[in-house]
């Protein structure tokens, strides 16, 4: 049964150093409060685990809170690079990171894998390129007419971090618009924390909604904008600025840094 | 005559997305990106095929944005979507059966059978230039209908060889595809500023088909990275017309 808690004791209680984490949200309901939490809390070591990394990821990989990357896309959409994922590949800095890279159609099949509590996903995928050499893909006939198919194996994280709208007093939990993989990032990992929007007495059913039992899920934390500068369907606004700011934030080091202490290592909890 | 809001002169990207959009007149359903591809399915449904149904990665099918959205994810998309869907069932059961017409997609680095990178330039290991990766399309351009590439024309972007292979087009050449199972036809146009290169019908190597108005062949020849090939008379694009250029830019302006 999901316990109520307020973000920072939940992350302290869910997330530990070296844990594989995936923060998902694809392009909406990014858990970027919960992520903060993490910093500010310096959990380090990390295994971050995410289709689309995006600013958050960029913020967590130049705060060297990352050892290593399992994804499919890093880029700011519609902006461009993310300079700190850049940086860090191509100039270990502030450390090396491992990288272990995906399709989007083998991340989401390993998501639902996970969920399943399979050990692997088959589908028609990587065929042909260069990534099947690089990353954890094998090939399979199908036992029925032969077919020669991609093998994904299961992700599992640690720990799922999920932003949703709305929970009720016992930890249901309900999202709706752009659902992305977080039912599937929940029910695949091994602990999972929700930070919603606002707490509601009952859980009005919305067209498209996607809901998540309390007894899934281990905690859930009340987080109003947090998902910001991401948004929450119906009840904040993509800041589609703040993406094309952080080009320029994240290009340099020392403005990387000067901004993390200032709006989020400054914004620790009392 | 091309058609001129005032004064102003066509530029080569209006031209290229002019280009992109008349591509989706016959189509049912396309799958897009952000950037110019978007701009040019939106310009579609405006001018050409009002029925196009608009898929991007996120989930969204069947989206009638009014705007251009910065992400694949903008609130737009999802609240004019015909329906939404998680990624998986986006991957599983709407792309991989090849229920989409066309894709487009675009790439830092494209060769001449049409093969995508967006891995890495340089090494693997020790990349000059880490790259956003290979998202979605690797799977997209195996299944969907057919793909259309949209791209930048410079001897940077269209390469002798790949840094790094994310994305089959059309592999090797002829019997690629099939030998690797892919159900889409791959590749049938690479839309650049310059012209639109499709594969040879035997050969499957990208030949230069058609100009747009006041390029050179010579041009499109030393944009490009390898020993162009170019059709005995290639083609000159029909300028943008005044409702297509009205269109794009009263778009553009939103």
């Amino acid at each position: 049964m999901a316990e109520m808690l307020p973000l920072a004791d939940a992350v302290d209680a869910l997330v530990r150093d070296g844990d594989g984490v995936a923060l998902e949200g694809f392009t909406h309901l990014i858990p970027f409060a919960a992520g903060h939490e993490l910093l500010r809390q310096g959990r380090r070591e990390l295994e971050l685990i995410r289709m689309t990394p995006d600013l958050l990821y960029d913020q967590l990989i130049g705060m060297g809170a990352a050892r290593k990357l399992v994804f499919a896309y890093g880029g700011n959409p519609g902006v461009g690079s993310l300079h700190r994922f850049r940086d860090a590949v191509e100039h270990g800095w502030p450390r090396p990171l491992e990288l272990e890279e995906h399709s989007h159609a083998g991340m989401a099949n390993r998501y639902a894998a996970g969920a399943a509590d399979l050990p692997f996903a088959v589908l028609r995928g990587y065929a042909g390129t260069d990534l099947a050499e690089r990353t954890n893909v094998a090939w399979v006939a199908c036992p029925f007419t032969g077919e020669r198919l991609a093998a994904v194996p299961a992700l599992r994280p640690d720990v799922a971090i999920v932003h949703a709208q709305e929970a009720d007093s016992g930890g249901n939990v309900q999202l709706w618009g752009i659902p992305g993989v977080q039912k599937e990032a929940v029910l695949a990992a091994s602990r999972s924390l929700v930070t919603v929007e606002r707490i509601v007495d009952v859980l009005a059913p919305r067209p498209g909604g996607v809901v998540i039992p309390g007894w899934a899920i281990d905690a859930v934390a009340l987080a109003p904008g947090g998902s910001r500068p991401s948004y929450s369907l119906g009840i904040t606004e993509r800041d589609n600025d703040f993406y094309r700011a952080w080009d320029e934030v994240g290009r340099d080091r020392d403005a990387f840094r000067a901004w993390m202490d200032a709006h989020v290592l400054a914004g620790a909890a009392a | 005559m091309s058609g001129n809001d005032g004064a102003r002169p066509v530029t080569s990207a209006e031209v290229q997305t002019v280009v992109a959009a008349r591509r989706l007149r016959a189509a049912r359903t396309v799958f897009i990106g952000v950037g110019r591809p978007s701009t040019a399915a939106i310009l579609a449904r405006m001018v050409h095929n009002p029925a196009l149904v608009l898929v991007y990665e996120s989930g969204t099918i069947g989206a009638k944005p009014t705007r251009i959205p910065l992400s694949i994810g903008d609130g737009e998309l999802a609240q004019t979507a015909d329906l939404v869907v998680s990624v998986p069932e986006m991957f599983n059961y709407w792309i991989g059966p090849g229920r989409i017409d066309v894709a487009f997609l675009g790439a830092a680095q494209v060769d001449r059978f049409a093969n995508l990178n967006s891995t890495v330039i340089g090494d693997y290991d020790a990349p000059r230039t880490r790259l956003p990766g290979a998202g979605g399309a690797p799977e997209i351009a195996a299944s969907c209908g057919e793909v259309v590439i949209v791209a930048p024309h410079s001897p940077r972007t269209f390469v002798q060889r790949l840094d790094f292979l994310t994305t089959v087009g059309h592999g090797e050449g002829p019997g690629s595809r099939e030998r690797l199972g892919f159900r889409g036809a791959g590749p049938t146009a690479v839309i650049t500023d310059l012209g639109v290169l499709e594969p040879d019908p035997h050969t499957q190597e990208l030949v230069l088909t058609q100009l747009h108005a006041g390029v050179a062949v010579e041009q499109a020849r030393a944009a490009t990275g390898w020993e162009l090939r170019v059709a005995e008379a290639p083609r000159v694009t029909e300028p943008p017309t005044a409702d297509e250029l009205a269109a794009l830019r009263e778009l553009v302006s939103r």
